[in-house]
């Protein structure tokens, strides 16, 4: 393998199943966090129905992430999560009642309430929790030698709160602009509405978070405003500000699709903005993915099976998706 | 409040827990995949109305089931990290990638289709919908193959190296992924999937065949779940056996612990059939024992030397008494759907399959037999290998990750109160849909959607015809 660089290949790799998840469950998410926002039993049916035959594909991509992180870089993955602890057990504690809700409202007519908090609750804390630990992971992480060296609360901060309450913003605007895409009539226009109000919230979540993510340590500076990294990381913010500028003017016009797929390309453009400040530390400011990576032997014998798989498994998601695609309504859940 | 606490026994207690509610649901899951695509395929191929019936009636129960076992194995996937942190550094890279062949190979592959399979009938068709069926079938069976690899090269590794860091590293990865306890530990397993399923399978149908003997669905999955049980308890008996013996061959400590052999026999040593292992004092007290048995069965000569754990250092003792129970627990459990499946055999020849109350009395009071069986066979493999994680290499006090014992605690405390509330809930929702009797024209997933009961395809077809008479 002379000549190719295998840690940087899976450090992409890794970062695609990561953002495959945010982009996938992020929207299940934020119909979650949504959830409260239409009280009405037909709205919430329609709303479950629009995902429930892809949430469990999408929900794998974060197995894929967590899996294939221990795999590719194991030191990477043994010192973030103890340092993360307490999102992670959060984030695995709100995701098991938001996926359980989406069987167990359809078993019982009088606990429905129930499962329906489950599911909005589940989805808040869950999302929360991941912001959270985006936020931890940027300020820095206290390694000594290959383990983890601070206590169990060093992710509570301002900035990592922020980058959690971003995330939630984030998330709802994805769900809301999946409503407007899959729903119809006064449902979507609700949709319509909660979308202008989470992108300007939105908005001011990531000029917060860039504003304040190069005070966390002089290299985000360096890395942001110095020549000739400026030529390369300039276009970062002026795309942000032409995808807004797009955004609005499908939402002005009452566009279907593009609104939801603007999102996107706004969670794209925040993503490769989070990778160019932390590129190349995994951990950032301790470990770098060199440091970090699995002995060659073990990412080769996975690159294989990536290769392969990857485009299959997009190949058959992309399938489920056209199945059910189109338009959910309350009388079917799909027509 | 848990300051004194060792933190590595809490992160032990929460694997356990977190385990033990997750292997429930994947074995349950394993093996309702494969007997819906066999509903399926019958349906297919005969036309007959019952078959879609249970394939819809099991299709919700199977919805539940496998929503449970996902959201719980996640649990399963982050746990490695946040509590073990030091084991995934090190056997990272060697169990690292056999996860990730799971993630790549079998959660998509069940994942992707499930969706089309529990909801996608009148979209798609009978034919691409069988398809789907059968991918998530094949999905659990892959997802079996590379969990079960994992955990066997934990228990029997083999072609790996240490590399500077400390790391495991694989040399050979046909060694590790085939290492010499796989082959054993995976039929074993996915048969005691397969007669877990079809206990409760069985169980489910004499419940209705009690109350109606008549009921056609209720006969149907009766007699299939009864042929399971007959066929493939003994088979499961003679893969156990033979998994017992690798086990002798590979991890002899451990045979000793499930054995409660203390002392070594240097002329034949008894099978210790009931006792009270004394791991303090290194002796079994009260002993029932048959002399010689433990060498006929497992050296095939009663006069074969066994040693016993007085040949061990103490600490590289496992739990005795544990291992030993729950390995006395496992074959008891066994034995008995041994005596099921021959007692419905007999049945059977006598035409008195669907007439039996006693019969059914007995089916519906196995049904939890299987999962018991799971439980207690996992107990004893996993015990049964301590001080270890990774066998005679990686102690499992050097795996556990640097944190505070209260937060292990806190978070044990968390799972124990979510995981009883959750699952809890799901399990009365699972006894509700198999309380009430398959029937004609039986709707699958999300019923209470009005128009979800009408449809273009055949299934839908049937269902309306059934439901007509």
């Amino acid at each position: 393998m002379i000549g190719i660089d295998l840690p940087v290949i899976w450090a992409f790799i890794i970062a695609f199943a990561v953002f495959v998840y945010v982009v996938m469950d992020g929207f299940d998410l934020g119909l979650g966090i949504l959830f409260p926002l239409f009280p009405e039993k037909r709205d919430r049916d329609v709303i479950m129905n629009s995902v429930a035959p892809v949430w469990d594909g999408n929900e794998t991509w974060l197995v894929l992430g967590g899996g294939g992180l221990m795999a590719a870089f194991p030191l990477a993955y043994a010192i973030l999560m103890p340092a993360l602890y307490t999102p992670m057990i959060a984030m695995l504690l709100g995701l098991v009642f938001r996926g359980v809700a989406f069987e167990f409202r359809w078993r019982t007519t009088k606990e429905r309430n129930k499962w329906d908090i489950a599911f909005a609750g589940g989805s808040l804390l869950a999302t929360l929790a991941q912001g959270i630990a985006l936020g931890a992971i940027l300020q820095g992480i206290n390694v000594s030698g290959r383990t983890y060296a601070g206590g169990w609360w060093d992710w509570l901060t301002p900035f990592s709160i922020l980058t959690g309450v971003a995330l939630v913003i984030g998330y709802a605007l994805l769900g809301a602009t999946w409503l407007v895409m899959k729903t119809e009539g006064e449902l979507r226009d609700r949709a319509y509405r909660l979308s202008w109000i989470l992108l300007m919230a939105m908005l001011g979540a990531i000029g917060a978070v860039s504003a304040a993510t190069p005070f966390l340590s002089l290299q985000y500076t360096q890395r942001w405003f110095t020549f000739p990294n400026i030529v390369l990381t300039a276009p970062v913010p002026v795309a942000v500000a032409a995808v807004t500028a797009l955004l609005l003017r499908s939402l002005a016009n009452k566009y279907d699709y593009q609104p939801f797929f603007l999102t996107l390309a706004l969670f794209a453009l925040s993503y490769a903005g989070l990778g160019i400040s932390m590129y190349p530390y995994i951990v950032p400011q301790s470990v770098t993915i060199w440091q970090a990576a699995a002995p060659e032997n073990s990412q080769v014998f996975m690159l294989f099976g990536v290769a392969v798989l990857i485009p299959l498994i997009l190949g058959y998601t992309a399938w489920a998706y056209w199945v059910f695609r189109g338009k959910v309504n309350h009388e079917s859940g799909y027509h | 409040m848990f300051e004194g606490w060792d933190a590595v026994v809490l992160a032990r207690a929460q694997f356990a827990f977190t385990m033990s509610f997750h292997i429930i649901f994947p074995a349950f899951s394993i093996g309702l995949a494969s007997y819906l695509a066999v509903l399926e395929a019958l349906w297919l191929w005969t036309g007959r109305e019952v078959f879609i019936n249970l394939f819809n009636y099991w299709l919700k129960i199977f919805a539940v089931a496998f929503g449970m076992g996902v959201v719980s194995g996640i649990v399963m996937s982050y746990q490695f990290g946040t509590n073990w942190s030091a084991f995934s550094d090190k056997v990272g890279p060697v169990i690292g990638p056999l996860m990730a062949y799971e993630v790549l190979t079998a959660f998509f592959l069940e994942a992707g289709f499930l969706g089309v399979m529990l909801f996608g009938l009148k979209r798609v068709g009978p034919k691409l919908h069988f398809m789907a069926t059968l991918m998530v079938a094949i999905g659990t069976l892959i997802s079996a193959f590379w969990i079960l690899s994992a955990n066997s090269w934990m228990q029997t590794p083999t072609g790996h190296a240490v590399n500077a860091d400390g790391q495991f590293i694989a040399v050979d990865w046909l060694k590790v992924i085939f290492n010499p306890s796989f082959p054993y530990r995976l039929v074993h397993m996915v048969l005691a999937a397969y007669l877990t399923t079809a206990l409760v399978v069985g169980a489910v149908g004499a419940y209705h065949l009690l109350r109606d003997r008549h009921l056609a669905g209720a006969r149907v999955m009766f007699s299939m779940a009864m042929w399971m049980a007959t066929l493939v308890a003994p088979i499961q008996i003679i893969a156990g056996d033979q998994h017992g013996l690798n086990t002798l061959e590979h991890q002899p400590v451990k045979i000793m612990a499930m054995e409660g052999h203390f002392t070594s026999h240097k002329d034949g040593a008894p099978l210790i059939l009931f006792g009270w292992p004394n791991q303090a004092a290194g002796r079994m007290d009260y002993a029932v024992e048959v002399p010689k048995l433990g060498s006929m069965i497992l050296k095939h000569s009663p006069d074969a030397p066994m040693a016993g754990l007085d040949t061990v250092p103490r600490e590289n003792w496992p739990p005795v008494p544990v291992t030993f129970w729950s390995f006395r627990i496992m074959v008891g459990m066994g034995l008995l759907m041994l005596a099921l499946g021959a007692f419905s055999l007999l049945m059977r020849i006598q035409g008195k399959l669907y007439d039996s109350r006693l019969l059914h009395l007995f089916a519906v009071a196995m049904a939890p037999s299987g999962f018991i069986a799971v439980l207690a066979g996992w107990i004893t493999t996993e015990t049964g290998r301590q001080p270890f994680t990774v066998y005679g290499l990686l102690r499992t006090v050097d795996s556990a990750s640097p944190l505070a014992a209260p937060a292990v605690a806190s978070s044990l405390i968390a799972f124990i109160i979510v995981y009883f509330a959750v699952f809890t809930a799901g399990v009365i929702y699972l006894l509700r849909l198999m309380a009430a009797p398959p029937h004609p024209g039986e709707e699958g997933p999300r019923s209470d959607v009005p128009a979800r009961a009408a449809g273009i395809t055949p299934a839908a077809g049937v269902a309306a015809e059934g439901a007509a008479r």
